[in-house]
């Protein structure tokens, strides 16, 4: 086995090259039925050795395409038709299957999106560690004991405990630290990350971002992140790449790129964000007119001139070289002394529009409980809460946290328990959708995460709005066309729009479908699970601009599920959180966001990677997410609360209370406390974390677990 | 670790406001949508191949004596002549030309084996969209009931039951589409169990659609797919079936030219070297199985892409 990797020959290192990544120019494409499809356009950057460099992009502008190209690990119909790749001043490129294995072991690393699927589940975590050393030469002694070492570089606490489990016995921020430090085992130049966090919840999600941070001050490797999640990048990042349909438009360092960017495309997509805090009574978001070009497209000279409102002639015919600004940065884009005359969008006229009416909907003491072979799983435990008339109540809370339930329970899917009221305009529900009459299934409809799922392939877009017209509001006949057009015009769905089939629809057209089948018997109450985070930033501001407008014009009530606090706070009048099936804490969005909070808040609002880079609190919870089945005793948040207090917490469960007016909260610490802690919190640098004696009672409670 | 999702289509670009030239686009899109599916699949080797033995014998068994060389019923000549120029099949041992038995041999097998491969789809469908549909009791019950069905050997069953119910064509395509309902119903089930995960079907649920609407209008359309593969797959099957049973003499009764038939009247003569009365029946079931199988691969593949 060789111990180095000579060049090969016909690959000579560029002079001076210090670069732990080096793509040059680099053009690919995708031969689908035997015709090419260009993917990437000349994609050029490096990456210094213990530099990260960020990709952003929506869906399809080649960002992850670019990561495999790096390592060349591509698809078998993918041909690099230019262009070259330099690790570390090797080419890639020309080097030969065996050579480019051998490479890859002892250079560069990758980990995916779904650490579940990198880990076999067949083998304990240890040997699976451990070969990840033995393959590179290590003696059995050797490589078990820098197995442990690596898995105590990745911050597990217990490292010889975690070795015997199974990848399943895991949990996902556990199994993607395994996999991290299975990936720097080789010490590698380049370490690819393809959105490491994605599937991660918030809380977990900060504790992967804050080891990858450390990691790079530790290690010599240059760090290559994908993340469609900009508030991701900008914390771990130093340098960023903003890609669109298969070039790189605009670089630079993060902080800087965001915020101050200089191409009209990153202009447009942090725009469409909701960020800053604002709300939907201050200002609709800006959305890209246009859409993403198809993969493959052949494209003008300038890749974004179709969608650009700065664009002129030149734009189309000469292609934009990329215009040196300084410090790094660089942006391909020939008007950029215009960028001041792309204003943001006016302010919206009429201030709060979600004046508090009355009650719509009335949960007292909903519980649900689910049976598992002889257990029973408490997945709602006393849900005291009201929806008023034409106001957005957000609901958070980690998976697990009961969120969905309490959507299902709410609109029937799920039967609650006996004796929790669930009351409708002052009226009890029945328990089951299909017990309920037909005008409490108008009533209360539902928008789905994923539109690909919830609108059946086989209908065209009007079959589908016609059928819910006809079973929602039993119109007939003409009165059904009529209703249809009407519901079409509001969501802005053309009458060609209505003619095709799903598939046949961009994904934001047919999230726009689904919304307005919800709205076919004009609704009290739709509850949106998760309504946009399917979907691109550009057109999840034009799905929260239509959802927002259309909640003006119908008083239409939202429940709205969501792990994006920036959604949340741009569309929710209230906000409820929950964990463990209870509801921690519900007030007024902007109290919620402001604080005082319940510090499980505190802690997910600090564990949010912000696009803006505003400075906060930083708390790290301990521990895992506690199994519903064996709740901790006392406050349920007691095994993993910083602000833990023994001989209370563990003990009695607080009542939630109302703490100000319109504020309701479930802890033990009064609110004057919360407060003052909260803001020494966010003065300091320290990082918060839980407390050890919380950790173990979080043990006794596990040892204790039935399952 | 594959990079399994380069290709795989993300949520896509949405117009907020829809430019007009999209949507001629899309429009088109649709209608060459089906058109191209189709052309993909003319354009498949295997297709064609299928698809060609299957209408040589299709034509043979729709025009029969009118184009066979020699009446394959009563045309006697010099029994066992081996292939010639004459008889390029050969004679079998009443000196009928095998050529044109086996001609008209396949009408037999063409109406008997794609009944008995309707049926069993029919029943199996029905079958297998309840079963994945209610779940529960309905289909603890049912599956027990096919596995029962699936461990019984196919042939024995229906050589017991045409044994004690007499052979006849119509039995032989109840049998045989009874043996097979079973079958088709685990795949139809497995189809409708992932069906019924997405969310349209709650989203039928909410607006009141009874189960039977979101079964027949909703559900079924879309496992459509993988029924016709079934379908084409059963076929295969069948005249295979269809051929041992007859082979084993409870099918088709003489004078019947039925390959499987012909096979078991001639097989004994093969140790004295009078191969060609047996081979050319057999080598024709064997190439109207593999057609069948060439066509339901093709469509497998076009039907998931």
């Amino acid at each position: 086995m060789t111990t180095m990797i000579d060049l090969p020959p016909g690959a000579p290192v560029p002079p001076g090259d210090h670069a732990a990544l080096r793509v040059e120019d680099l053009s690919l494409s995708y031969i689908v039925r035997g015709i090419a499809r260009p993917v990437l356009r000349g994609v050029t950057f490096e990456i210094k050795p213990g530099e990260s460099y960020g990709l952003v992009g929506e869906s399809g502008c080649g960002k992850s395409t670019t990561a495999y190209a790096a390592v060349r690990y591509l698809a078998r119909n993918a041909r690099i038709t230019g262009g070259r790749i330099f690790i570390d001043g090797s080419d890639m490129t020309t080097m030969s299957e065996d050579r480019l294995r051998e490479f890859r072991m002892r250079h560069a690393s990758m980990v995916y999106q779904d650490p579940g699927a990198a880990l076999n589940p067949t083998t304990k975590v240890g040997p699976q560690v451990i070969e990840a050393f033995a393959v590179l030469g290590e003696s059995r002694p050797v490589a078990e004991a820098h197995a442990l070492e690596a898995l105590e570089r990745v911050q597990i606490a217990d490292p010889r405990r975690v070795m015997q489990r199974y990848p399943h016995q895991l949990s996902g921020g556990m199994q993607q630290r395994i996999v991290i430090a299975m990936a720097l085992a080789s010490d590698p130049k380049l370490l690819v990350l393809d959105e490491p966090t994605t599937g991660l919840d918030a809380t977990v999600e900060a504790s992967v971002l804050d080891l990858v941070r450390s990691l790079q001050g530790e290690t010599n490797a240059a760090i290559l992140l994908i993340a469609h999640n900009l508030g991701v990048i900008r914390s771990v990042c130093d340098r960023v790449g903003v890609m669109y349909a298969g070039k790189i438009v605009e670089e630079g360092d993060a902080a800087a790129v965001f915020d101050k960017p200089q191409h009209p495309y990153t202009l447009a997509l942090l725009r469409s964000l909701p960020r800053h805090g604002i709300r939907k009574s201050q200002r609709a978001l800006a959305t890209i007119p246009g859409s993403l070009p198809p993969v493959g497209a052949t494209l003008p000279a300038c890749v974004f001139v179709d969608r650009c409102p700065l664009a002129t002639e030149i734009c189309r015919t000469i292609d934009p070289p990329p215009v040196d600004l300084g410090d790094g940065r660089t942006s391909k884009c020939h008007h950029i002394d215009r960028l001041p005359e792309l204003t943001e969008a006016p302010a919206r006229a009429g201030a709060e529009h979600a004046e508090q009416g009355g009650a719509a909907l009335e949960l007292s003491g909903l519980s649900k409980t689910f049976h598992q072979g002889g257990h029973s799983v408490p997945a709602l435990v006393g849900i005291d809460l009201t929806i008023h008339d034409g106001e957005t109540l957000g609901l958070v809370g980690e998976s697990g946290s009961g969120k969905s339930t309490l959507a299902r329970t709410i609109l029937g899917i799920e039967r609650p328990d006996a004796g929790g009221g669930l009351e409708l305009d002052s009226h009890q529900l029945a328990g089951r959708s299909t017990d309920r009459p037909t005008e409490d299934k108008r009533s209360i409809q539902m928008v789905f995460q994923n539109p690909e799922s919830a609108l059946n392939r086989g209908w065209t877009a009007r079959r589908i709005l016609a059928r819910s017209v006809r079973k929602l509001t039993g119109l007939r006949g003409k009165a059904i066309d009529k209703r249809v057009d009407e519901l079409a015009a509001n969501l802005r769905l053309s009458q060609q729009h209505l003619d095709l089939k799903p598939r046949q629809l961009s994904g934001g057209l047919k999230q726009r479908l689904a919304i307005a089948r919800a709205f076919a018997g004009d609704p009290r109450i739709v509850v949106a699970d998760e309504p946009t985070s399917a979907l691109d930033v550009s057109v999840q501001a034009a799905i929260l601009n239509v959802l927002s407008d259309l909640q003006v014009e119908n008083k239409t009530s939202y429940l709205l599920i969501s792990h994006d606090l920036g959604v949340v706070r741009y569309l929710a009048d209230r906000i409820a959180v929950m964990y463990l099936g209870r509801i921690m804490e519900v007030g007024d969005s902007e109290v919620v966001f402001r604080g005082p909070n319940h510090p499980y808040t505190e802690a997910l609002l600090s564990a949010i990677p912000k696009v803006d880079g505003e400075p906060g609190a930083r708390i790290r919870l301990g521990g895992e997410i506690p199994s519903p089945a064996n709740p901790p005793s006392g406050c349920v948040f007691h095994t993993r609360c910083h602000r833990f207090m023994k001989g209370i917490c563990e003990v009695t469960e607080p009542p939630l209370i109302e703490v100000e007016p319109g504020h309701q909260m479930r802890c033990h610490i009064p609110v004057e406390e919360l407060r003052r802690l909260q803001a020494e919190a966010r003065r300091s640098d320290e990082v918060l974390t839980t407390p050890p004696e919380a950790l173990e009672a979080a043990e006794a409670t596990a040892e204790n677990d039935p399952a | 670790m594959e990079p399994t999702s380069i290709l795989a289509p993300g949520p896509g670009g949405q117009p907020a406001e829809l430019p007009a030239a999209d949507l001629s686009a899309s429009r088109a899109q649709r209608s060459s949508a089906r058109r191209e599916r189709l052309t993909v699949l003319v354009k498949r080797p295997a297709f064609l191949v299928g698809a060609a033995v299957m209408i040589f014998w299709i034509v043979c068994a729709i025009l029969g004596e009118r184009i066979t060389p020699y009446d394959p019923y009563n045309g006697f000549s010099l029994g066992r002549q081996p292939p010639s120029l004459e008889h390029l099949f050969g004679t079998d041992r009443i000196g009928r030309d095998v050529l044109s038995r086996v001609m008209v041999g396949s009408r037999d097998v063409l109406i008997v084996a794609p009944l008995a491969a309707l049926l069993g789809v029919l029943l199996g469908t029905s079958l297998g969209l309840v079963m994945g549909f209610y779940r529960g009791i309905v289909d603890d019950v049912l599956s027990r009931i096919v596995e029962a069905f699936l461990a019984l050997p196919v042939i024995l069953v229906a050589l017991l039951t045409l044994v004690v119910l007499g052979s006849s064509s119509i039995v032989v395509v109840f049998v045989v589409g009874i043996l097979f309902a079973p079958i088709v119903a685990r795949t139809v089930r497995s189809a409708v169990l992932s069906e019924r995960q997405l969310d349209y079907v709650e989203a039928a649920r909410l607006r009141g659609e009874s189960g039977l609407y979101i079964l027949s209008r909703e559900i079924f359309p879309n496992v459509l797919g993988p029924t016709i593969v079934e379908l084409t797959v059963r076929f295969g099957y069948a005249i295979f079936t269809v051929a041992t049973l007859s082979f084993l003499g409870v099918g088709l009764q003489p004078p019947s030219p039925d390959w499987g038939l012909s096979v078991s009247q001639e097989y004994t003569n093969m140790i004295s070297g009078i191969w060609w009365p047996t081979f050319f029946p057999a080598l024709a079931i064997a190439s109207t199985v593999i057609a069948i199988n060439l066509i339901a691969d093709s469509l497998q593949s076009v039907l998931s892409e």
